[in-house]
C-alpha cells in the first residue's frame, strides 16, 4: 500500500494555514510542515501556486491544492473514513459553505484601517459578529454538536481576538459571550489548542505588522 | 411532490447567469424572477438578509445564496443528470480553484469599465489578457474546461463571453486573434442550447455597459 506524502506550505501566522492545519489534525493526518519566508518565497511555493503565489498550499502526492477552504474540503473528501467535516446534505452543505466565506473579510477591514476608516471598520466587524453570534445561538458548535467546517473557518481567528479589542476598542467577551464561550470551547480539542500559535506572539507580530502598514501604532 | 424552483434573477449580472446555465443543463424547471437591485423585493431581503444580493436560489422555500454555492447545489440535488464537478477530489478542488479565480477576473474587470475613462482602461485590458492566457492553458487542447463534457468550471466562466466583444472594442484587440482556443470554446458552448438560452448576447451586454459608462461619465 502507497504512503501517502502529505505537505504544508504555510506561515506560523496565516488563519488560512491554521484552517488547513487544523483539518489535518482533525482527521488525524501525518504530514510535512514547510513553513514559508513570505519575503523570500520558496520555488516550491511559486511552483506549486504559480497563479497566487500564496500559502496556504497542500501538496498531496505531488500535487497541489490551493486556497484553504478548498484545503479543508479536500482533505475532508479524500479522507472520509473519518470525522466528516462538511453534512452531506445538499442544503445544510451550501449554508456550512455560505457561512464559511462569510467569515473572513470585515475582520480584516478592522485589522488594518487608518484613524479614518476605523468607525466605519468597526461598525462593519461588529454587524458581522453579531450575524455569527446570530447563527452560533444556543449550539455548541456552529456546526452543532459537532466541530465542523464552519468551526474551521472561523477558530483560527481566535488569536486575533485581542487585537480586535486593542484596534477597536471593545471587549468581545461584552459583546459576543456566545462567541466567546464556542472559542474556549474549541480551544479544548486538541486539534485546535495544538495548532494554533501563542496568541502574545500572534498579537506581537501582528501589531509590528500594522504598524509598517499605517506607519503608525 | 413537485419541486418548487425560484431564482432571484438579474439578467445581466454574471453569477446570476451561472445559475441559469446550471438549471438550464439540468432541466430544472424554475420560476425566474427579476430583481430591480435599485429597489430590492421583501422576498430578496427576506431570502438573502447578510448580502442582499442575487442571485439567491429557492428550492421549496428555502434559499441558498453565492452562485458557485448554488451552481454546487443544483448539481448534487439534480444528480440524474450528468455531474458538473468531476467526483475525483482533486479535479474538484482544481476546478473550484479556477472557478474562484474567474470570480476575482469579473469583479476586477467590471468594476474598471465602468470606472475608468476609455485611455485608462489600457491596464484593466492587459490584466485582463494575462488573465485569458492563464485560462487558455488550463483549457489546452480539451474541448471544455470540464473535458468532453461543459463541467462546473465551464458553468463558472461562461458569463465571461458576454462580454467579449465589450472588452474588444474598449481594449482594441480581437479574442479571437490573440485566444483562438477560448474563442472556440466560447462558440462551442453557444451552440448548446442551455447556454445560448441562459445568457445575454454580446450586443446586448455592450449596449448596457455604454449607457452605464455614460451615466457614470466615463464614457
Amino acid at each position: 500500500m502507497a504512503i501517502d506524502e502529505v505537505v504544508l506550505l504555510d506561515f506560523w501566522s496565516s488563519p488560512f494555514g491554521l484552517r488547513a492545519r487544523i483539518t489535518l489534525a482533525e482527521k488525524g493526518i501525518k504530514y510535512e510542515y514547510k513553513e514559508e519566508d513570505l519575503r523570500n518565497k520558496s520555488s516550491l511555493l511559486l511552483e506549486m501556486n504559480p497563479v497566487h503565489k500564496k500559502i496556504p498550499v497542500l501538496i498531496h502526492n505531488g500535487k497541489s491544492i490551493c486556497e484553504s477552504l478548498n484545503i479543508v474540503q479536500y482533505i475532508d473528501e479524500v479522507w472520509n473514513d473519518r470525522s466528516p467535516l462538511l453534512p452531506s446534505d445538499p442544503y445544510q452543505r451550501a449554508q456550512a459553505r455560505f457561512w464559511a466565506d462569510y467569515v473572513f473579510p470585515a475582520q480584516k477591514k478592522l485589522a488594518f484601517a487608518t484613524k479614518e476608516e476605523k468607525e466605519s471598520a468597526e461598525k462593519e466587524f461588529l454587524d458581522a459578529l453579531k450575524l455569527l453570534e446570530e447563527q452560533l445561538g444556543d449550539k455548541d458548535y456552529f456546526g452543532g454538536d459537532k466541530f465542523d467546517f464552519v468551526d474551521i473557518a472561523f477558530a483560527p481567528y481566535y488569536s486575533f481576538f485581542k487585537i480586535y479589542e486593542i484596534v477597536g476598542n471593545f471587549k468581545m467577551e461584552e459583546e459576543f459571550p456566545k462567541i466567546c464561550a464556542w472559542a474556549k470551547r474549541c480551544m479544548q480539542k486538541e486539534s485546535v489548542s495544538m495548532s494554533l500559535p501563542d496568541s502574545q506572539k500572534v498579537l506581537g507580530f501582528f501589531m509590528e505588522m500594522r504598524k509598517n502598514f499605517l506607519g503608525t501604532e | 411532490m413537485a419541486d418548487e424552483v425560484v431564482l432571484l434573477d438579474r439578467w445581466p449580472s454574471p453569477y446570476c447567469m451561472r445559475v441559469r446555465i446550471a438549471l438550464a443543463l439540468k432541466g430544472v424547471i424554475c420560476e425566474i424572477k427579476d430583481e430591480d437591485l435599485s429597489n430590492k423585493s421583501t422576498l430578496l431581503l427576506q431570502m438573502n438578509p447578510v448580502h442582499k444580493k442575487v442571485p439567491v436560489l429557492i428550492h421549496n422555500g428555502k434559499p441558498i445564496c453565492e452562485s458557485l454555492i448554488i451552481v454546487e447545489y443544483i448539481d448534487q440535488v439534480w444528480n440524474e443528470k450528468p455531474p458538473l464537478l468531476p467526483s475525483d477530489p482533486y479535479q474538484r478542488a482544481h476546478a473550484k480553484f479556477w472557478a474562484d479565480f474567474s470570480d476575482k477576473m469579473v469583479c476586477l474587470y467590471s468594476m474598471s469599465l465602468l470606472t475608468s475613462k476609455r485611455e485608462e482602461l489600457e491596464v484593466a485590458t492587459k490584466e485582463f489578457k494575462e488573465n485569458l492566457k492563464l485560462l487558455e492553458e488550463q483549457l489546452g487542447d480539451k474541448h471544455y474546461f470540464g473535458g468532453e463534457e461543459l463541467g462546473f468550471l465551464d458553468v463558472a466562466l461562461l458569463p465571461i463571453i458576454t462580454g467579449f466583444k465589450t472588452r474588444e472594442i474598449y481594449g482594441k484587440f480581437k479574442i479571437e486573434d490573440e485566444f483562438s482556443k477560448l474563442f472556440a470554446w466560447a462558440n462551442r458552448c453557444l451552440q448548446k442550447e442551455s447556454v445560448s438560452k441562459s445568457i445575454p448576447d454580446q450586443e446586448k451586454m455592450y449596449g448596457l455597459i455604454v449607457e452605464m459608462r455614460k451615466k457614470f461619465g466615463v464614457e
